[in-house]
């Protein structure tokens, strides 16, 4: 059945509720009830809940074949828990275990084995890259993995779509009751955001820490109350690789040109004034707006009211020179934003269901004025992918990308216009993780584009003078460039599905057919 | 060429000649983005020895594939004194480039023996005879105390360009914030430039990471009276285009000296006054001049 | 032209290619590795085999590693190893056997 984006939906996946994607609201006050964890009481007073060892713990738990296990991904890179859980797991001669990560990376490549050997057969995570990519690409996974928006997680985790039945949730501090908290320690990562829905929602939740804190260790992101073990190990990441050293604008020209242009955009709507809201993605370009802004907001003499999202020094930066009223934070992507949401009394820390939960009552994102966002791909209709590269292979990440370009009153999508040979803009993205409803303008090195469905930006735009492309004729561009590629096969078979925010099904991935020049 | 159009050809606005090393396809392809006036493909300095030959085939493709969106394509050669420089001229006009910086000038003969290469080159490839411009770069106290002759060499150049790197060199100096090492020299080419009618353009500025240096430097250019500057990274466009960029006032008041110009020319009357000051139809090329740059900044969308 | 001996040109960088040409007995064999293969790899090797044709090259083996390179820098480092192969330092046939 084709969804409201034109991919076509096979329609043994519409089962047991699953519906194709109608459009963005389509689910607007839908009622639900929340699902619960089943709790095992502690009512005998004790002094530890610490576990000797990963093993001991995913022992005590009851966990095995056919269950599913919870990771959040706030050590990016340097994270350790993963493998050092999942090797425990494979050792104790489990199968079938489904990992529900808000991110898999290629830290996790080891993992990527265990999907071969089937210890592994299920995976849900809103990003995916190197060998987990490329297994789940080449059709390794035995049941389709499912690809979420961060708010699509949450809202997957609170509806019962997913029931966790065992989270593991590395934390640079514990204490021994398990309050558990994103700061101190050798592995800091300011925030547990993404691990703070996991922690409400999960049968068994079991704290991994490299560093004990005295108890109790307050205020906490995971409270004892909801935690069933602690384990302490030596390591739990790599802090290098955590918390990156503070993220610096980028010097590239190309992506510099970008950012002004995305600035001056946010300058000519009408949501530019004092008391806006913003969120960038990490990308160079996207980061680099907070330098273009800075001049245009002290012009006029405003100030933005909040930032939100993935946090960086650009984004502190404007909070310590008193341009920006509070950060609200579910992730920190380098060592300013981390020694910023311990220090500074107005930068707060949140769940990713606060953050982008797209059917609470009430997510950030859906208050966003502006969002500046990066994409792999986007074609004609403003469809956006992030996920799978042009080769077809998964290798990126939804993130929030969806939630927060639904969101947002103006959202705008910044990249180059060809990538090495790659035409970013193209007639069919090979997957839309971000429906083009949700995009409202791109930005790129040859020109600007406003979404049609947008007449109030487009005549914004006019009024300020600046100079407008379609996306048509940004594509027949960047082809002209480049020349048209040819299409990637597939097989028929569905390797994973991307659900929109919403949990209804945007698209699906298909297995790649190896290729013979 | 017709005679009006190789003038308006000679005149264009060139503030920002940048620098693009014809060894990397990959930067070469797509410069013209960031729109500096004109890109200069180097064939000289930025290419090494042994790869000269490689490079031309490089460039040749580019001008043929890649029209450069009206930003005008000008490439540097290889010196007089090297193997290189006539295989220069052919791939350059062969290609289509709008003109050729004649590295190391020293002498109007200089300019002459590329011109006829030139020309010889352009009758060779069939192109439109006159249609590939000239321009001269100045590297050595020679070629300043030339710059005269240099300056009124050909027909073809539209402009002449100091280099300082090897000019500081054979001075025995380098380089200082206040410019004064090159002020002599500045101050004879500019002098030279102005009398022929053609351009002048200032040296590269090789610290990228001193913006406040290079706004100062590009600043005392303006004062001085230079056309434009080459430079060598896409950050020092918007600087140059900035400081170039006549304030609101002086666009007004050119506005209305050319208006007053010709309505008054129409009626046969040579000096009259503007807002109380004398004016003849000398102030006519400066106002105009005013008028361009401010429509390159997109601050002056008048017909004048 | 005739493949004298083994040349290469271009670079691995971004947006480029590199290109080595070696004698063969006869046939042109070319082997590309490219990013871009799936969606490119055609129209890569369409460029190659056309460029040695209009240098008239008959027999010769190709490697191409591509870092996509668009087709413009393609023909140039393909023409570049010909011609350095071949030995050839006299005038280039512009607008000729080289051409777009």
């Amino acid at each position: 059945m084709k969804n409201a984006v034109g991919r076509e939906i096979p329609d043994e996946l519409l089962v047991d509720g699953r519906e194709v994607y109608r459009g963005n609201n389509a689910l607007d006050g839908k009622e639900y009830v929340k699902a619960g964890p089943k709790v095992r009481s502690f009512v005998k007073p004790q002094e530890s809940k610490v576990l000797e060892n990963i093993r001991e713990a995913i022992v005590r738990c009851g966990l095995r074949d056919g269950m599913t296990v919870s990771f959040h991904h706030h050590f990016r890179d340097g994270d350790y828990i993963i493998n050092k859980v999942m090797a425990e797991v494979a050792a104790l001669g489990m199968r079938n275990i489904t990992i529900a990560a808000s991110s898999v990376g290629t830290a996790h490549d080891p993992v990527a084995k265990m999907i071969e050997d089937g210890v592994v057969t299920g995976l849900q995570t809103s990003g995916i890259r190197g060998g987990m990519g490329e297994a789940v690409s080449w059709g390794k996974l035995s049941t389709p993995a499912i690809l979420r928006s961060h708010g699509g997680r949450v809202r997957a985790i609170e509806s019962g779509e997913v029931h966790i039945d065992v989270a593991f949730i590395g934390a640079p501090t514990s204490d021994e009751y398990g309050n558990a908290r994103g700061r101190g320690g050798k592995s800091d990562c300011g925030v547990l955001s993404y691990a703070m829905v996991d922690a409400k929602y999960a049968d068994k939740v079991v704290v991994i820490t490299d560093t004990l804190a005295p108890f109790p260790n307050f205020p906490p992101s995971i409270e004892a109350v909801d935690v069933d073990y602690v384990v302490v190990i030596d390591e739990i990441g790599n802090p290098k690789k955590i918390a990156s050293q503070a993220a610096r604008f980028s010097q590239d020209p190309r992506d510099l040109m970008m950012a002004e242009s995305c600035a001056r955009i946010m300058a000519a709507t009408p949501w530019f004034r004092d008391g806006y809201s913003f969120q960038a993605g990490a990308g160079g370009p996207s980061l680099a707006v907070y330098r273009f802004l800075e001049p245009l907001m002290r012009e006029r003499g405003i100030t933005m009211q909040w930032a939100i999202g993935g946090i960086t020094q650009p984004t502190v930066d404007l909070l310590n020179r008193g341009l920006l009223r509070c950060i609200v934070d579910a992730q920190d992507f380098d060592i300013g934003a981390v020694q910023s949401v311990h220090t500074h009394p107005a930068h707060y820390e949140i769940s990713t269901s606060q953050y982008a939960n797209p059917m609470n009552k009430g997510a950030f994102v859906n208050k966003l004025d502006f969002v500046v966002l990066g994409a792999l791909e986007i074609d004609t209709g403003f469809n956006v992918n992030v996920v799978t590269g042009s080769d077809g292979i998964l290798r990126g990440a939804p993130g929030g990308h969806p939630d927060a370009a639904a969101g947002a009153k103006c959202s705008i999508i910044v990249t180059p216009l060809v990538r090495g040979r790659i035409p970013t803009v193209c007639d069919r993205v090979v997957t839309v993780t971000t429906p083009g409803e949700s995009v409202d303008v791109l930005v790129t090195d040859y020109g600007i584009a406003v979404n049609p469905r947008r007449p109030d930006l487009i005549d914004a735009m006019k009024e300020a003078k600046i100079r407008l492309s379609t996306v048509e004729e940004l594509k027949d561009r960047a082809y002209s460039i480049v020349g048209a590629p040819d299409d990637i096969e597939f097989y028929d078979r569905v390797v994973a599905v991307v659900e929109a925010r919403d949990g209804t099904l945007l698209d699906v991935v298909r297995q790649v057919k190896p290729y013979e020049l | 060429m017709k005679n009006d159009r190789r003038a308006e050809a000679k005149n264009r606005l060139r503030r920002t000649m940048m620098f693009v090393s014809a060894q990397q396809p990959g930067l070469m392809k797509d410069a013209w983005i960031y729109r500096p006036d004109s890109i200069i493909f180097d064939l000289e300095d930025a290419v090494a020895e042994n790869q000269k030959d490689s490079a031309r085939f490089s460039l040749y493709h580019i001008l043929q594939a890649v029209d450069c969106g009206g930003v005008e394509r000008i490439v540097r050669i290889n010196g007089l004194d090297t193997p290189h420089w006539r295989e220069d001229v052919r791939v350059s006009v062969a290609g289509g480039a709008d003109g050729i910086r004649i590295a190391k000038c020293e002498k109007a003969s200089d300019v002459q023996e590329v011109e006829a290469a030139v020309e010889a080159a352009e009758k060779e490839f069939s192109t439109e005879p006159g249609r590939t411009l000239l321009m001269a770069a100045i590297e050595s106290p020679r070629g300043v105390l030339n710059a005269s002759a240099i300056c009124e060499a050909s027909e073809r150049l539209f402009g002449a360009a100091i280099s300082g790197g090897d000019f500081r060199k054979c001075m025995q100096t380098r380089y200082y914030p206040d410019g004064v090492e090159m002020a002599a020299a500045r101050g004879n080419l500019l002098l030279a430039a102005r009398a022929a009618g053609v351009q002048c353009f200032d040296t590269v500025f090789t610290d990228l990471g001193d913006m406040e240096g290079f706004r100062a430097e590009v600043l005392m250019n303006k004062k001085m009276g230079f056309d434009g500057k080459s430079i060598i990274n896409p950050r020092q466009i918007q600087p140059v285009h900035e400081i170039f960029t006549p304030a609101p006032e002086e666009i007004r008041q050119a506005e209305k000296i050319v208006r007053a110009i010709r309505e008054n020319a129409d009626k046969g009357i040579g000096v009259f006054t503007v807002d109380g000051k004398m004016l003849d139809i000398a102030f006519l090329p400066g106002a105009v001049r005013t008028l361009a740059l401010a429509r390159a900044s997109g601050l002056y969308e008048g017909e004048l | 032209m005739n493949i004298a001996s083994v040349a290469a040109a271009g670079s691995l960088e971004s947006g480029d290619l590199q290109v080595t040409i070696e004698p063969a007995d006869k046939d042109v064999h070319v082997e590309i590795s490219s990013g871009v293969l799936r969606q490119y790899g055609r129209q890569i090797k369409k460029v190659v085999l056309e460029t040695l044709e209009r240098l008239d090259v008959r027999a010769a083996k190709v490697t191409v590693v591509d870092r996509g390179a668009l087709d413009c820098t393609i023909r140039a480092r393909v023409e570049s190893a010909v011609f350095r192969s071949a030995g050839h330092t006299g005038a280039v046939p512009w607008g000729g056997a080289v051409k777009e």
